[in-house]
């Protein structure tokens, strides 16, 4: 049997020590291998709290996370940081593309970051990527020069530039309008279908949602559904 | 190129105007330790080389002659005595062809000079003056003093009836090149000497007093005949006189004095001057460090969100701190470069404008390599600690944290 992307046992996170805030509960599922998820609860129910989890930002209360078949409790920050680097991508609402670099670049960083170096081959492969994102044209352009869609098509590149086996996706169309909200969801269908990279994308949308292959949804920190979509494209 | 590197400048790059302002403020600090330091050392090495051109940097002489009471005190009687100082008179060095050979093998000493020296008195038809008598070899006596490149006329290299005198004695005589002038020392006997050179040591005193002859004349004069009153020493490096004549002190018994110990008005004050120069200094690093630290501090706030995807994308913490050091190292160089050159190009135009009547510059300016490469490596010090905070901080940075309060 393949090993999932993601299996969670039993995660907990709860803030403060005086007044302690359960933000997640015993939670518990995996995610295969290539699997378009979408995450969906109201606001503040612990969605952000478990993506940073997952993308080895954070530490859970308890539990064990286990990402790409790696068990990541016992690793320390280091080994956090190469397994970050490898094996996962991000996706954030507000992009996060560095001001000071150009697309390039910033499809770059990844690749940088994990080499120590800068070397011809990786601006090649970003390039490559920018292309097939549809932005070749900016590749020079500075993120500030370019529109919100355009961005998040960047951020997009940048988080499958390492080809990881999962890309985490905090609200990526949140501040998007529907045209070029839909664009980029199909851009990351496109990659997930192609790449058998596996999504994990939280979003307020229920039109997106409906067109993943799986909806889980989460209320005050406990996973209240969790269902195949039947309409999947 | 190295990430931390890529990062570094690109951040520098980006926050151009942030970066100007430290890259100038670092600039002005280097420029003023440069100015100032230049300026200081110009004036010390210029104030010393003043009072050498003049004065040995150790004379070793035989112990003064104590005069003891005659009668001694016992544990019966006490004893009232006023013992007077007895009256000096011009004294060999015992054994001094040995003594010399010891003390030019001495670690730090470059020369040394046999000196015959006592008072006397120059007469030239009714003008008449006490000078000071100083019989040497030419040669080695010329290696202790400029004197050969002192010249105003003729030479320095006394035949046995000829002598070499200070501009200011010769006015006052009355002589030039070729004049005969008397000289005495006290007794019945005098001689007549030949003047065959007049120089100017810029030292109105030393020109008036000093009368160089050769060894053998002075010795005649002096009635020392085969004996020298004192040998005069120079050494490599003028600040290490005093323990060398300590040294001399100890290995012969002989009196040695250093300029310093005659110096230690000059001393103190050439102390003080430098201390109050790197307290200065020492405000102005801390005013560097300050604004590039600040900075800096900014720069990390500002960039709290970027940090932390870098982070998510796997940058190393270790990287992190490197971008931050770095960049405190590249602002420190750069100003120190632009400031080393704008202290020099400063000290110049200084140098320039103020002179003195006969050209040359009041200030001399000391600027070095040296200098500018101290500055630089302290600037680059500074700029790297003064980033030691900031890039703590940025390393320390909680990436879910930043991220989500982006
Ligand atoms: N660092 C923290 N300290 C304390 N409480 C936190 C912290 N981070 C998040 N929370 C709380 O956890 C809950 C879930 O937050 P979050 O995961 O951002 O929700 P969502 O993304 O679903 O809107 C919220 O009530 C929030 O206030
Ligand atoms: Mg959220």
């Amino acid at each position: 049997m393949v090993e999932p992307v993601v299996l969670l046992t039993d995660v907990s996170k709860s803030y403060g020590t005086t007044i302690v805030t359960d933000v997640l509960r015993a939670l518990n599922f995996r995610l295969e291998v290539g699997e378009f998820a979408a995450l969906i609860g109201p606001s503040g129910s612990g969605k952000s709290t478990l993506l940073n989890i997952l993308g080895l930002l954070d530490r859970p209360t308890s539990g064990s996370v286990c990402i790409a078949g790696v068990e990541t409790t016992t690793l320390d920050d280091a080994a956090l940081t190469g397994l970050r680097g490898t094996t996962l991508g991000f996706v954030f609402q507000f992009h996060h593309l560095l001001s000071g670099l150009t697309a390039v670049e910033n499809v770059m960083m990844p690749m940088l970051a994990a080499k120590g170096r800068r070397t011809r081959s990786m601006e090649q492969r970003a390039l490559a990527l920018l292309d097939r994102v549809g932005l070749r044209s900016l590749a020079r352009s500075l993120p500030s020069q370019m529109s919100g869609g355009q961005q998040q098509r960047v951020a997009i590149a940048r988080a499958l530039v390492m080809g990881p086996p999962l890309v985490l996706a905090d609200e990526p169309t949140g501040n998007l309008d529907t045209k070029t909200a839909d664009g980029v969801f199909a851009l990351m269908r496109e990659f997930n279908v192609e790449q058998r990279v596996a999504f994990l994308m939280v979003t307020h949308d229920p039109r997106l949602a409906a067109r993943c292959d799986r909806t889980i949804e989460l209320v005050d920190g406990r996973i209240v559904a969790d269902r195949k979509t039947t309409t999947a494209p | 190129m190295p990430i931390s590197w890529f990062l570094a400048l690109r951040f520098l790059r980006e926050g151009r105007a942030q970066s100007a302002l430290i890259v100038l403020g670092a600039a002005v600090g280097v420029a003023v330790m440069v100015f100032l330091s230049a300026l200081i050392g110009g004036l010390q090495t210029s104030l010393v080389a003043q009072t050498l051109g003049t004065q040995a940097h150790i004379v070793v002489r035989p112990a003064d002659e104590l005069a003891r009471p005659m009668l001694r005190a016992t544990a019966a009687t006490d004893v009232l005595a006023r013992v007077e100082r007895t009256a000096q008179r011009a004294r060999s060095i015992d054994r001094w062809q040995h003594v010399l050979a010891r003390l030019s093998h001495m670690p730090g000493v470059t020369a040394v000079s046999p000196v015959v020296a006592g008072p006397a008195i120059a007469t030239r038809a009714n003008a008449t003056r006490a000078v000071l008598l100083i019989g040497a070899e030419a040669a080695r006596f010329a290696a202790i003093y400029p004197i050969r490149r002192r010249m105003v006329s003729g030479g320095y290299d006394p035949s046995r009836t000829g002598c070499v005198i200070g501009r200011e004695l010769a006015a006052d005589l009355g002589v030039s090149v070729g004049d005969k002038l008397r000289l005495s020392t006290g007794g019945e006997s005098s001689e007549m000497y030949t003047v065959e050179g007049v120089f100017d040591l810029g030292n109105r005193e030393v020109n008036r007093r000093w009368l160089l002859v050769a060894t053998r004349s002075a010795q005649s004069l002096l009635d020392l005949s085969g004996g020298v009153t004192s040998i005069e020493l120079r050494v490599a490096s003028v600040f290490e006189a005093e323990s060398i004549a300590a040294a001399v002190r100890s290995s012969t018994g002989l009196v040695a004095d250093s300029w310093m110990q005659s110096n230690a008005q000059l001393l103190v004050a050439l102390r003080s001057q430098s201390s109050s120069s790197e307290v200065i200094q020492v405000f102005v690093i801390l005013a560097v460090a300050m604004g590039i630290a600040s900075v800096l501090v900014v720069s990390v706030a500002q960039k709290r969100r970027e940090i932390g995807i870098l982070r998510a994308m796997g940058t190393r913490r270790s990287t992190i701190v490197s971008v931050f050091l770095l960049q405190g190292a590249i602002v420190g160089v750069v100003g120190s470069l632009v400031g080393a050159g704008l202290g020099a190009g400063l000290g110049a135009v200084f140098a320039g404008v103020a002179r003195n009547a006969d050209g040359t510059p009041t200030f001399p300016f000391a600027i070095s390599w040296a200098l500018i490469g101290r500055s630089s490596l302290l600037a680059l010090a500074t700029g790297v600690l003064a980033a030691a905070l900031p890039a703590r901080s940025a390393a320390r940075l909680d990436p879910a944290e930043a991220i989500r309060n982006g």
